[in-house]
Formats: C-alpha cells, sequence, structure tokens
C-alpha cells in the first residue's frame, strides 16, 4: 500500500483537494495507445459525493481514464482503486460486482439497437433483479420522466437523434441506482434547454442520491458550474486540480488559455507535426 | 536483409496470436451455454436469425442441385446401363457431401457475414462496452446464443437441403427422363446406410456449424472497431469459413469414409 | 409481443421441417426402413469363395429382397468362408436344400447372395446351414480358365 511520497490519503496536487478517503484513488497512472503516450504518471482523487469534472483538450485520453477506472483497460502500470478495491487485481466476477454500482454514460450513448427505448433502460433492471414486470415498469417510466424522454419509449434508438440518446444512456445508466457515475462528454450535442436541464439534473442526481459523479468534459462553463472539485489534464499529466473556484482562478498560462479558449499561448491547437512549409515543399 | 524475414515472423506470431484469441473466445462460448439454456428465449432469436432465415435459399439450392445432379447423374450412368442406380447417386452425394458442404457455404454467406457485421457494429458503436459496463458479459449474453443457434440451424438446413435435393433428383429421373420410380427408392434404400452416411452427414453438418458460426462471432468481436474494420470483418468471415469447412470436409470424409 | 410469438412459431415450423427432412432421409432413404436390425432368423453358408462380398449386401430369392448378410467370417480348419445372413422373419419358408449362390449385380457392381429355391419339403430355421452353395465367380479365374480352354483347343489339331 505504499504510495511514495505522496502518501495514503493526501492529496496530488497541493492542499486544494478536500481530505477524507477519495472514492477513486489514482496513483503513478502510466497508459499508452500503441505507441503514444496518454498518461505519464497521473496521480488523481476523485472525492466521495461531490460531482468531479475532468477537462482536457480533445485527444487528451478523457475517454481512456474513464475506460481505465471502470476496467476496460489496463495501465501499463500505476494502481487506481475504487472504494479501497485495486480495479485491475479483480477476478471478473468481482470487477462485476464493482461495475454494478458505477454507471456509465458514454460518449455515442451505446443504446442497443435492437431494443425499444423502454427495453434499454430496464435492461439492466431485468439482468440483475428479480424485480416483477409491473415494477419495472414503474421505474423504467420514472428514470425516462427524469431525463424528458418518456414520449419516446416506444422507439427504437435509431429514431432519436444523437442528444436524446444520450438521456435515454442517461436513465440507463441510473437505472440501477449506483453509487458512483462516469460522465462521457454529456454535454455535446445537446440544446440549450435540454443542457440546462441535465446540467442541473447531474447536479440533483448527486445530491439527491449521495452519488459521486466524475464529469468528463470540455464544455468549460457548464462543467465547472456544477462540479465541486475539476482536474484539467493534457499531455499526459495533471495542469491543475482543486475545487471549481481555485481551477477557474488559476494563475497558470496554460490553464488560461484552455479555460477562456484562447487561440494563442503555450497550448497547441495543432497536433505535433513537422514544420507545415518543409511538408508542403517536401516529397510530391 | 533480415527485413523479410522478420516480416515473416511478426505475421506468423500475429496470426498465432490471433488464433490463440479465437480459442479463448470458444472457451467463452462453451462457457456461456449455462446462460443460454436458463434464456432460451434469446436462443429462439437467433435459430430464427440464422436458420429461419437462411431456410428459403437453402431449400431452393437443394432443389436445383438435386435436380443437376439427376441430370448429369443420367447421363452418365446410362452410358454403363446403370440409369436405375440414379437413386444411389443422388442420395450419396447429397448425404455425405453437397448437403453438408453446400449449406454451410450458403449459411456463412448468408448468416455468417450478418453476424460478423452485426457484432463488429455492435463493438463499433460501443454497445458490447456498454454491456460490460453493465456488469453484463457480452459473450455470453450476445455471442453465445448466436453460438448455438448456428450449430442448432445447421444440421437442419443441411437435412432439409438434402431431403429436397432428393426429391428433385427423383422428379429430373423418374418425372422427366422416365426412371422407374420404385428402383430410384429400392436402389436408394439398399445403398445408402442410415449410421454410415446419414448420420456421418449429419455430424459433418454439426460440425460446419460450429465452425463458421464461430469464425463469424471470432471475426466480429475481434473486428477493428470503423467501418472499414467491419467490412473486413465479413469478407473475411466468409473467406475463411468457405476454406474451413472445404479442408475439415476432407479431413472428415478422410475419417468416416476411408476404410 | 406479437412480434415474438411470430418468431416462436417460425422457429417452431423450422425445426419441425429440420426434423421432418431428417426423418424422410432415414426412412425414404436409407437402410433404416429395410434393416429391422437383427430382426429376423439366422442362415450361414460355407463358400470356397466369396469374391468380394461386404457385410449388409442383399440376400434375394427370385430377385426379391429377403433378407442380407450380417458376418463374413474365415473358417481355419477348413479354408472356407463362413457367411451368416439374417433372413427377414415373413419369409420362413425356404426349403433345406436351398442352393445359395454368390452373383454380381450388372457387370461391374457389387456381390449378393441369390438364393435358388430347392424341392424339399423341409425348412429352414434359425442356426442352420445351407449346404449347396457356389462360390463367387472370380473375373482373373474366369479369364485363367478361358484362356486354358483356348490353348488346349489350339493345341488338339497337331
Ligand atoms: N483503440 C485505440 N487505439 C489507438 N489509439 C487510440 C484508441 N482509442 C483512442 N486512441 C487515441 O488515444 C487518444 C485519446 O483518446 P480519448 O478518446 O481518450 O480522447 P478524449 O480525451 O476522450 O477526446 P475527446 O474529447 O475528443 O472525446 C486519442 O488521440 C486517440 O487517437
Ligand atoms: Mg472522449
Amino acid at each position: 500500500m505504499a504510495e511514495g511520497l505522496t502518501g495514503r490519503g493526501a492529496s496530488p496536487v497541493g492542499a486544494s483537494v478536500p481530505p477524507g478517503e477519495p472514492l477513486v484513488r489514482i496513483r503513478g497512472l502510466r497508459f499508452a495507445h500503441g505507441e503514444r503516450l496518454l498518461f505519464d504518471g497521473v496521480d488523481l482523487d476523485i472525492p466521495r459525493g461531490g460531482v468531479t469534472a475532468v477537462m482536457g483538450p480533445s485527444g487528451t485520453g478523457k475517454t481512456t481514464l474513464l475506460k481505465l477506472i471502470s476496467g476496460q483497460l489496463r495501465p501499463a502500470s500505476g494502481t487506481i482503486e475504487v472504494d479501497g478495491q485495486d480495479v485491475h487485481r479483480l477476478g471478473r466476477a468481482a470487477l462485476y460486482r464493482l461495475r454494478m454500482r458505477m454507471g456509465m454514460l458514454f460518449q455515442s450513448g451505446a443504446l442497443l439497437t435492437d431494443l425499444s427505448v423502454f427495453d434499454n433502460v430496464a435492461y439492466p433492471l431485468r439482468e440483475h433483479t428479480r424485480l416483477p414486470e409491473a415494477m419495472i415498469r414503474k421505474l423504467v417510466l420514472m428514470k425516462l420522466e427524469a431525463v424528458g424522454l418518456r414520449g419516446v419509449q416506444a422507439q427504437l434508438p435509431a429514431t432519436l437523434s444523437g442528444g436524446m440518446a444520450r438521456r435515454v444512456a442517461l436513465a440507463r445508466a441510473v437505472a440501477l441506482d449506483p453509487d458512483m457515475i462516469l460522465y462521457d462528454e454529456p454535454f455535446t450535442g445537446q440544446d440549450p434547454i435540454s443542457m440546462g436541464v441535465l446540467v442541473s439534473l447531474i447536479r440533483h442526481l448527486n445530491d439527491a442520491s449521495g452519488l459521486t459523479s466524475i464529469v468528463v468534459s470540455h464544455d468549460v462553463s457548464e462543467t465547472l458550474s456544477i462540479a465541486d472539485y475539476a482536474y484539467i489534464i493534457a499531455d499526459g499529466r495533471v495542469m491543475e486540480a482543486g475545487t471549481a473556484a481555485e481551477v477557474r482562478a488559476s494563475r497558470s498560462e496554460w490553464v488560461r488559455q484552455f479555460l477562456d479558449g484562447l487561440p494563442d499561448g503555450p497550448a497547441h491547437f495543432h497536433a505535433p507535426a513537422p514544420d507545415l512549409m518543409r511538408d508542403l515543399l517536401g516529397e510530391a | 536483409m533480415l527485413d523479410p524475414l522478420a516480416r515473416l515472423g511478426r505475421s506468423g506470431i500475429a496470426a498465432l496470436a490471433r488464433l490463440g484469441e479465437a480459442h479463448l473466445l470458444l472457451v467463452g462460448l462453451l462457457g456461456g451455454t449455462w446462460d443460454t439454456l436458463v434464456r432460451p428465449r434469446l436462443l429462439i432469436a437467433q435459430v430464427y436469425g440464422i436458420g429461419v432465415l437462411s431456410t428459403l435459399i437453402v431449400v431452393v439450392s437443394g432443389l436445383f442441385v438435386g435436380m443437376v445432379l439427376g441430370l448429369q447423374g443420367y447421363y452418365v450412368l446410362s452410358q454403363f446401363g446403370a440409369a436405375e442406380s440414379l437413386g444411389i447417386m443422388v442420395a450419396a452425394s447429397l448425404v455425405r457431401e453437397l448437403g453438408p458442404v453446400v449449406t454451410a457455404l450458403l449459411v456463412a454467406g448468408r448468416a455468417g457475414s450478418a453476424l460478423a457485421a452485426e457484432i463488429g457494429l455492435m463493438k463499433a458503436t460501443e454497445q458490447l462496452s456498454a454491456l460490460e459496463m453493465m456488469a453484463v458479459d457480452p459473450i455470453k449474453r450476445i455471442l453465445t446464443p448466436r453460438f448455438y443457434g448456428g450449430l442448432l440451424a445447421m444440421p437442419l438446413l443441411a437435412a432439409m437441403f438434402s431431403a429436397v435435393g432428393v426429391l428433385g433428383g427423383y422428379f429430373i429421373g423418374v418425372g422427366l427422363l422416365g426412371l422407374d420410380g420404385g428402383a430410384y427408392w429400392s436402389q436408394m434404400q439398399a445403398k445408402i446406410d442410415f449410421s454410415d452416411d446419414i448420420v456421418n452427414g449429419v455430424i459433418k453438418s454439426v460440425v460446419f456449424g460450429l465452425v463458421v458460426t464461430w469464425i463469424a462471432l471470432f471475426q466480429g468481436y475481434a473486428a477493428t472497431p470503423t467501418a472499414e474494420g467491419v467490412s473486413r470483418a465479413t469478407t473475411r468471415t466468409v473467406v475463411h469459413s468457405a476454406l474451413a469447412v472445404l479442408g475439415l470436409d476432407f479431413v472428415l470424409t478422410a475419417l468416416m469414409f476411408g476404410e | 409481443m406479437a412480434r415474438t410469438r411470430t418468431i416462436e412459431i417460425l422457429v417452431g415450423a423450422f425445426m419441425a421441417a429440420g426434423f421432418v427432412a431428417l426423418f424422410f432421409l432415414a426412412m425414404q432413404a436409407s437402410n433404416l426402413s429395410s434393416a429391422p436390425a437383427g430382426d429376423g432368423y439366422r442362415l450361414t453358408a460355407r463358400f470356397d469363395n466369396v469374391g468380394s462380398l461386404k457385410v449388409r449386401a442383399p440376400v434375394s430369392m427370385a430377385g426379391v429382397r429377403v433378407g442380407r448378410v450380417e458376418g463374413i467370417a474365415f473358417d481355419g480348419s477348413t479354408y472356407e468362408a463362413v457367411v451368416t445372413m439374417v433372413i427377414d422373419p415373413q419369409y420362413d419358408t425356404i426349403p433345406d436344400d436351398t442352393f445359395a449362390n454368390i452373383y454380381t449385380s450388372g457387370l461391374l457392381g457389387e456381390q449378393y447372395i441369390g438364393l435358388d429355391a430347392g424341392g424339399s419339403p423341409d425348412y429352414l430355421g434359425d442356426g442352420d446351414q445351407l449346404i449347396h452353395t457356389q462360390s463367387a465367380l472370380v473375373l482373373e479365374q474366369m479369364i485363367g480358365q478361358f484362356l486354358f480352354s483356348k490353348a488346349q483347343e489350339g493345341a488338339q489339331p497337331q
């Protein structure tokens, strides 16, 4: 259990992340997709009972981080503990037990395309509980009502818009009343009204049932408006960590550029590449 | 200099690794047997998708193959004055070889490619990951019912193919070319052995059913989750299935009918 | 739910059709219907040479199939082949002086046992032996005999 210099329970960056046992504790995480090193020694704590935002430019590995936390991917080195259990040392059965306490909202929704909206939301209930069908119906309708889509319960996912599909997926993710929800880009593709509803829904779900939420996003203002804590990651490292207010007030030049969306600064809009002129004049 | 050698080695190792993955998948599929048994509904849906939807093409092909056998067999056999042995020839070729093999090739093209595309697309659209996240094993819940659906449907389809083919041969030989109907059946009954011919044919088609669905499911499950990856998986399913079926047919024939 | 029911019915029909096809192949296209395995009574016959007679070859009388060959063994003391055949029970009036021949169906066809009924009033029963037998004609022997007789014919005038 030795965690090097940081020690058990100590927060990874500064003192701004709250004390107390975190729900997710990441130490020394290294992970690469093929040649591409996405995380190079990342330490990260997700406190219990709050909304934690993980932000960063596109392609930094936010989705990958969620997959690592939920045990779908295996780190090259480092540990990820969820509620004290090392996710990547669990056997299949124990991992599945842990996942029953996690809900995940996929970036694409990932609804089962051959089932209706209703059956999609009912799926985890039917798989993991022995509730009578009448009870399942009530639960599903309540979850669909919460995301405002009770009206489309009989439709197939293919007939929904991307934003609607994401909301159905949210209803499915919370169907089993998990302890923790991982949101991958919940806001993209939502119109301003449903965006507002969704933002308050995430906050509301979190407070009403004592959930822990991780929101991965690059919608800075919406995410920070509901987040208790925030991390900004880029280039395989944690760039900034702290409460939402602290992060918003960060003085780091890089963080300022990201938060304010400035084109010029230490961060690059372009993926690493050789000089443009050389590329253009190079071999035809 | 050593580059070609290294490349050869690399592709050899990659092929072995894939073969290993395929066998792990097979173990997973067999491990899902109980889950499928307690959810017969999932199995029924797959027998529908693989079996019922392939019935038409299999029956029509069987009829034509039987009629062609009737024609060709008649011309060859009548040169030896043995036209009344037509029934034996038609039935033996169908039951031993053409029934299981052609049915397997048809199912690979009709249902195997569809299976690979379906699983590959479920992977590409993260549906398999979503199931994983709902603590549901996609191999047990999605792949295994398809596996047993194929295993169950194949011998039944092959039997339909052979039966319709025998009738097609009868239609040509007896109906059109004027052979004696009694001779057609009695010669067939005298020479076609239940355990040697029919049971072996069924065993063949069960093996082919296993191989074709296994290949299709593996190609879908291991597909690169992109449009191109899925299309490659469907193509590979058909090519690999055809090669596997024909190769295995040779081995099985040598084992079963080589005295 | 109506759709589920349709699928169930179609799958039921599919499986029924598959089993009907199997049953059809078994009963109409194979020997399963004509070989009530082991039912009937057994006769034996000794031949000097059975040629290429096979187990399960038909046994027929007057061109009608009455049974099948069940086993072919070699008797080391008499150097003869012992053929066991099973005769269908309804053919229980085979005289005990019946001739057993090994014939070939067609020029290159398979060999079978043909029974030529004798005139005796006593009938054969289970375990009896057919005394009068005629061995298979082996092509090489026939050709050999033919050439031999021709050679003799040619030699005589001198
Ligand atoms: N299966 C894979 N194989 C190889 N590389 C991958 C794979 N999946 C993702 N990557 C790469 O890893 C990097 C991080 O991907 P990820 O999806 O985690 O980014 P992200 O931070 O979620 O981006 P976005 O905000 O656009 O969703 C990307 O550059 C991508 O090219
Ligand atoms: Mg992402």
